[in-house]
């Protein structure tokens, strides 16, 4: 079985985020960048899968420029065996699922894994792509995946409760919790991972469909408001008549 | 050239985000100088169906293909992809649920469309260019994204925009075969298992939410937040370390990377407020925090705070729910 497992690289969940001046794009300045939390799913699964299997292989695909290599090494470190950087910047949704589908096909992998959505651009649009553009099953968002064979069955979370779905290879799947543990890098696994083959390929297709013209950031709160916590009845009436909200 | 709108239904009714959907789709319909046509999914009701006359719609396709009813990815994409050729949609709107997404992103493919998800507003159309606003950096910011092309497809945050109800307006609803065959509903779901939701209020849509941190201590004390959730008629959520330990389940936790939601008010109880946290309610209307440690970093992000046990406060504010009541 050969996996296909795409991770983007994201500013850490910790960040406080910023804009450059203008407002046009996102400042970088001092940001420590990480493997999307959605991807680490996919690949630690992918993972988990090949070993039980006893076979098969697990390629992480990154779409960036080479300062996303460190994390590219981190999943090799993780335990993929093997990676693809399409060396472009991730332009959009569309840009990215062009990339994903072009290696997809070439290498005729088998699953094509990856996170629910990054928590940077939050497109939530990849996976179904990608799906698209190779005429494959998608299932998104994943919460569970098995395979038996060429078989997988899944759990696809759904508005109030989840779904089971079955479906043969080859399928794209969007990971979420709590599909697995993701796993962090042991010693062995970074010195290994500095010698696993990481191969640069150039970006295909067309043009990105959107731009982003503006960042913003949410209004400021004017600040709060505190109630005595032993007058805390006090706090429904102001919800009531100030805030009017129930 | 017209505006369509795509509606989930389950159990006859149609979804609220959805009829927030069609009242948006109904707008830029009318800042295009069209109409609004809207096609159901899922378990429609033809008596429900008329009343998006009220958001605005003026027409619902409705496929009486009993295998509908449950979402199937490749049936649904079809379905709505043959609705606007017929009806020669320029833009389409649907909620972004995990099903909006799901189909938006391949009819983005099936139609050459262009593709905005997590929208919070109405397009903006001068100078030529059509521009949306949608959340990014997981509820820490916004951007202004222009759509290229002739087509495109729009995906709605939920509780972002409200839906108009013009009372007593009826749409058209007319039949529609889409000619689904066998091989379109390969990918269908072999089994569906629904949760029982606190009081039968979804998280994702509620307007009013209660949601507990690891100051409750444990899971034998979430009836505290359940009393004042059921008094209120909220949804209950959580965060993630709750969800990471089991007190909760996972589609509780609210946060970076858990879900986004914009409720009219936000409770939270005996949680510090951590900025992946934050991300995850700070475009709810109202917040309320109660915490014991007045140095919380969530005081800071709150319209409304008390800082006190919860164990004390909680069902002080029950009381006072019902009292109201």
């Amino acid at each position: 079985m050969k996996f296909l497992v795409c991770i983007s690289n994201v500013p850490d969940t910790t960040t406080k985020i910023a804009f450059t001046p203008d407002n046009k794009e996102f400042n970088k300045a001092g940001v420590q960048f990480v493997i999307n939390p959605w991807d680490e799913y996919a690949l630690t699964r992918a993972i988990e899968l090949k070993e039980a299997a006893g076979s098969g292989t697990v390629t992480v695909l990154n779409v960036g420029e080479a300062d996303t290599e460190p994390n590219i090494r981190k999943a090799l470190a993780i335990g993929a065996d093997d990676a693809i950087r399409v060396n472009a910047a991730p332009q959009d949704a569309y840009f990215v699922a062009e990339q994903i589908a072009a290696v997809a096909k070439e290498g005729a992998y088998d699953v094509i894994l990856m996170g629910k959505e990054s928590i940077d651009y939050n497109g939530f649009q990849v996976h179904g792509m990608v799906g698209e553009m190779l005429g494959i099953p998608t299932v998104a968002p994943a919460m569970k995946l098995d395979m038996s064979g060429n078989t997988a069955t899944l759990e696809r979370e759904i508005e109030g409760g989840k779904e089971i779905v079955t479906v043969n290879t080859p399928f794209v799947a969007s990971c979420q919790q709590p599909m697995c543990e993701p796993r962090i890098p042991n010693m062995r696994g970074i010195m290994t991972a500095r010698t696993k083959p990481l191969k640069v390929v150039p970006a295909v297709g067309e043009p990105a469909r959107t731009t982003v013209a503006e960042y913003a950031l949410p209004p400021k709160k004017q600040g709060v408001k505190l109630i005595d916590a032993e007058n805390a009845g006090e706090l429904i009436k102001l919800l009531r008549n100030e805030a009017k909200v129930i | 050239m017209s505006v369509l709108v795509v509606v989930e239904c389950a159990d006859g009714e149609v979804k609220k985000s959805s009829l927030e959907v069609a009242s948006y789709g109904a707008q830029v319909a009318a800042q295009l100088g069209t109409t609004a046509t809207a096609i159901a999914v899922g378990e429609a009701n033809e008596a429900n169906l008329a009343k998006l006359g009220e958001q605005g719609i003026t027409k619902v396709l409705f496929d009486a293909e009993p295998r509908l009813k449950d979402f199937v990815n490749n049936a649904y994409t079809k379905l709505i992809a043959t609705a606007a050729e017929q009806e020669q949609a320029k833009i389409i709107v649907l909620a972004n649920s995990n099903i909006g997404a799901a189909v938006g992103s391949r009819l983005s493919v099936r139609l050459k469309a262009s593709l905005a998800t997590n929208v919070v507003e109405l397009p903006k159309t001068d100078g030529g260019q059509f521009t949306v606003k949608r959340g990014a950096f997981s509820g820490k910011a916004f951007s202004d994204v222009v759509l290229s092309g002739d087509r495109k497809i729009i995906a709605v945050k939920k509780n972002s925009t409200e839906a108009k109800h013009d009372a007593g307006k009826t749409a058209e609803v007319t039949s529609f075969a889409a000619q689904l065959s066998d091989a379109d509903f390969a990918d269908a779901p072999t089994q569906v298992v629904m949760q029982d939701q606190a009081g039968g209020i979804l998280l994702p849509e509620a307007e009013l939410v209660v949601s507990g941190g690891r100051g409750m201590k444990g899971p034998e004390n979430w009836n505290l937040i359940e009393d004042l959730a059921k008094a209120l008629g909220a949804a209950t959520a959580c965060s993630k370390p709750v969800s990471d330990v089991d007190w909760r389940p996972h589609h509780e936790h609210v946060g970076q990377t858990g879900i986004t939601i914009s409720p009219n008010l936000y409770i939270a109880c005996g949680i510090s407020g951590a900025i992946q946290h934050l991300a995850g309610v700070n475009s709810s209307k109202v917040i309320v925090v109660i915490n014991k440690d007045p140095e919380a970093p969530f005081f800071k992000a709150a319209d409304y705070g008390i800082v006190g046990d919860v164990f004390d406060v909680l069902p002080k504010l029950t009381a006072a729910v019902k009292a109201l009541n």
